[in-house]
């Protein structure tokens, strides 16, 4: 099949946003002659250079820092954390410093970086591999939080978080990075803080982003078949988040499902919940219910698939919107006991 | 003349460099003196020229300007802990004691390079010609940091430890890499040392050869830890050497050594030479802040030694032996410091103007929808409160 993966997406993006613009560099652990783990980086040390395109010492927190640093003089960094729980050793760096920096200087420094984030799972990766870590960023006023989860809007977002002024968590869904899609590049689709609505229904919204935005989609035409029409709304951005787009779909349909493949607990989605019911009380039918990993930390490859968010749990928990005026059974029983 | 390499190929001259040349002589052109460098005794004579190593004897000028810079830079200490009893400081951490390396680290400097502070360096700020009142802007229990940080080439003060060492070392690089001559120099406490950021940014220094200056002031304490329980290392300096970085040790409480050693690293890794550690062995005379009690961690007998190695003594002592100053120099010296406390006190005596409104402004370049939403909510909080 034709087409372009998100991968190669990406890789466009850094490679146009490298040639349009001499101050942005690309580093971090094998990114350079190896193109990275995942041949984002793939060709850009080669064609551009060791001094554009570079590997660093395996140190993450040197690496963010190090790249505030060039950040404040005048170059845009563009690092890779090579996977999501490797980028921990960086978190005080971007909480402390990347995230405060304009803030602490009154706006006097900016700091224009991007810290790029393969995250989530479903490809088999052992421990340490399949992290949704998204909630840590997503809590840290000044950085700026999306997700892709079309191979256009890889190409888009990235190379809007790289002119941006502030500094972009970008959070690539690895399971996606080989999907496929016929596009023609260089494409740019909406801005930061707007929700795309990716299949139009009238009787619940789905509201998911990065690697669950398929599964929302898939489970959206297999419920087309039992009657139900749903809408999928893909975030794209969770900060700035687009309270505007999310609560007109649920105000439209009058339920909404949160899909997201983290952890439930003090996650994205338990926020998505709340600014819906927030915005939405009078225009629900249903609780605003969830659909997400368990608070478990990320299983081994070979039963990752009970954890991770399906089609079936999607629709099985669609069932649960009180179609009936029935009450949801699961959460009164537990109120019971 | 040919073009010194940059980034990774710099790195792999350095890795080639012990294969070449043998390791122990590599090692041996990084280690620091067995003994700290000192130009003068604790009693301000001038020493023998072992002890001196290559380092060159600053200009009397230079040291006569450190020594009307430290004689203020120790009144202002003296005043900002004394503003903390008025309340009109939220915290202020001392560092009388360590005047040699608050004035000569950045008297060392050119105005064009860039300084990185920690909480412990207002007197650097000052002497960098920071206005007093905007460089203790945050002790006064404001949100930011109170300077322009790009008009005084000066970052922040860093409060969580040692997280600037990669800022210095990123920032030095990308002026490398754009032809620049510009040096920075970060400035870490003992205990800082410790800290990964503190070795991942010698690292990375030493990889890239960033134009960097690292200053250790181990002054002995963090907060109550003495410096016994924060390393095994025979000195602070030999931390620079595992990383290639060419190391050294001075008597911090020597001002005349500390901007002689700190002159030839700055100008060394402005030569292209790569970084340069320096530590300089000090002393914090007071308690942490002055919320702490260091009588619950050390003897008075200890402090009383290191008061008797003062380095503004030392360097007055000195320059009325040579007659570089005279002691109407020295009370003119102690009348400006007293104008400077005076305009220090004046300048904090109001209240800061703080709008909350303002806390949601510089979160990003443009404030989130959300943002927007919240600062209107609190807005007309504020209005219900007028």
């Amino acid at each position: 099949m034709p087409g372009l993966t998100m991968a190669q997406a990406l890789n466009a993006a850094l490679r146009d946003a490298m040639t349009d613009d001499e101050s942005v560099v690309i580093f971090g652990e094998d990114v350079g002659t190896l193109g990275g783990v995942f041949r984002i980086t793939d060709g850009l040390a080669r064609d551009f250079g060791e001094d554009r395109c570079f590997d660093t010492p395996l140190a993450e927190s040197g690496i963010v820092g190090f790249a505030l640093g060039m950040a404040m003089n005048g170059f845009k960094p563009v690092v890779e954390m090579q996977f999501d729980a490797f980028a921990y050793p960086a978190f005080e760096q971007l909480v402390s410093h990347v995230a405060k920096m304009r803030n602490r200087t009154r706006g006097a420094i900016n700091v224009p970086m991007v810290v790029r984030v393969p995250y989530a799972g479903g490809i088999g990766g052992v421990e340490h591999h399949s992290d949704s870590s998204e909630a840590y960023y997503a809590q840290t006023p000044g950085l700026k939080l999306v997700t892709p989860a079309t191979v256009e809007d890889a190409y888009s977002l990235l190379r809007e978080a790289i002119d941006d002024p502030d500094p972009v968590v970008f959070m690539e869904p690895k399971k996606l990075y080989w999907s496929k899609a016929e596009v023609s590049l260089p494409a740019r689709t909406e801005p930061f803080g707007r929700a795309a609505i990716r299949r139009s229904g009238t009787d619940a919204s789905l509201v998911a982003y990065g690697p669950t935005v398929p599964v929302a989609l898939e489970a959206a035409s297999v419920a087309e078949d039992e009657g139900w029409d749903l809408e999928v709304v893909d975030l794209r951005s969770i900060v700035p988040f687009d309270d505007d787009t999310v609560a007109a779909s649920v105000r439209k349909t009058g339920r909404c499902v949160v899909v997201s493949e983290a952890a439930g607990f003090a996650g994205v989605s338990a926020e998505i919940a709340a600014r819906v019911q927030e915005r939405c009380f009078h225009s629900l039918a249903a609780p605003v219910l969830r659909v997400t990993g368990w608070d478990i930390p990320y299983p081994p490859p070979i039963i990752e698939k009970h954890h991770l968010p399906g089609v079936d749990r999607v629709l099985d928990t669609v069932a649960r919107l009180q179609w009936d005026d029935e009450p949801d059974h699961r959460f009164l029983e537990a109120v019971r006991a | 003349m040919t073009t010194r390499a940059t980034g990774p190929a710099a790195a792999r001259q350095v890795a080639s460099a012990p294969a070449a040349t043998g390791v122990d002589e590599v090692a041996g052109r990084l280690l620091p003196a067995g003994t700290p460098i000192q130009f003068l005794d604790d009693d301000g004579k001038p020493t023998a020229q072992a002890r001196r190593g290559s380092y060159h004897e600053p200009t009397t000028e230079l040291l006569v300007d450190a020594y009307r810079r430290m004689v203020i830079g120790r009144r202002f200490d003296a005043q900002a802990t004394a503003l903390t009893k008025q309340g009109r400081l939220a915290v202020y951490p001392s560092s009388h004691g360590q005047e040699a390396c608050q004035v000569g680290g950045v008297l060392a400097l050119r105005p064009t390079d860039w300084l990185f502070p920690t909480y412990r360096d207002s007197m650097a700020l000052i002497t960098r010609d920071i206005d007093p009142v905007e460089a203790l802007t945050l002790l006064r229990g404001d949100w930011h940091c109170g300077y322009d940080p790009k008009a005084h080439r000066t970052a922040p003060q860093y409060t969580p430890l040692a997280t600037q060492t990669p800022h210095a070392v990123g920032l030095a690089y990308a002026a490398k890499r754009r032809g620049e001559d510009t040096v920075a120099m970060v400035f870490v406490g003992d205990g800082g040392t410790s800290e990964g950021d503190f070795h991942e940014g010698l690292n990375f220094a030493a990889v890239y050869q960033a134009p960097v200056v690292f200053l250790i002031q181990n002054n002995r304490f963090a907060i109550s830890v003495p410096l016994s329980k924060q390393t095994a290392a025979p000195a602070l300096a030999y931390k620079g050497v595992g990383y290639g970085i060419r190391s050294e040790q001075v008597d911090g409480n020597d001002a005349m050594a500390v901007l002689a050693v700190l002159q030839h690293a700055i100008e060394s890794a402005r030569a292209g030479e790569g970084p340069f550690l320096v530590e300089a062995h000090t002393y914090r005379i007071e308690a942490h802040t002055n919320a702490d009690d260091a009588s619950r961690y050390r003897d008075a007998d200890e402090v009383a030694a290191w008061e008797r190695r003062d380095p503004i003594a030392r360097l007055e002592a000195y320059l009325l032996s040579t007659g570089a100053m005279t002691d109407e120099d020295v009370g003119g010296a102690r009348k400006q410091a007293e104008v400077f406390a005076g305009q220090v006190r004046d300048g904090l005596n109001p209240d800061p103007k703080v709008d909350p409104l303002e806390l949601f402004d510089h979160v990003y370049a443009e404030p989130t929808p959300q943002l927007r939403e919240q600062r209107g909510w609190l807005a007309e909080e504020l209005e219900g409160d007028a």
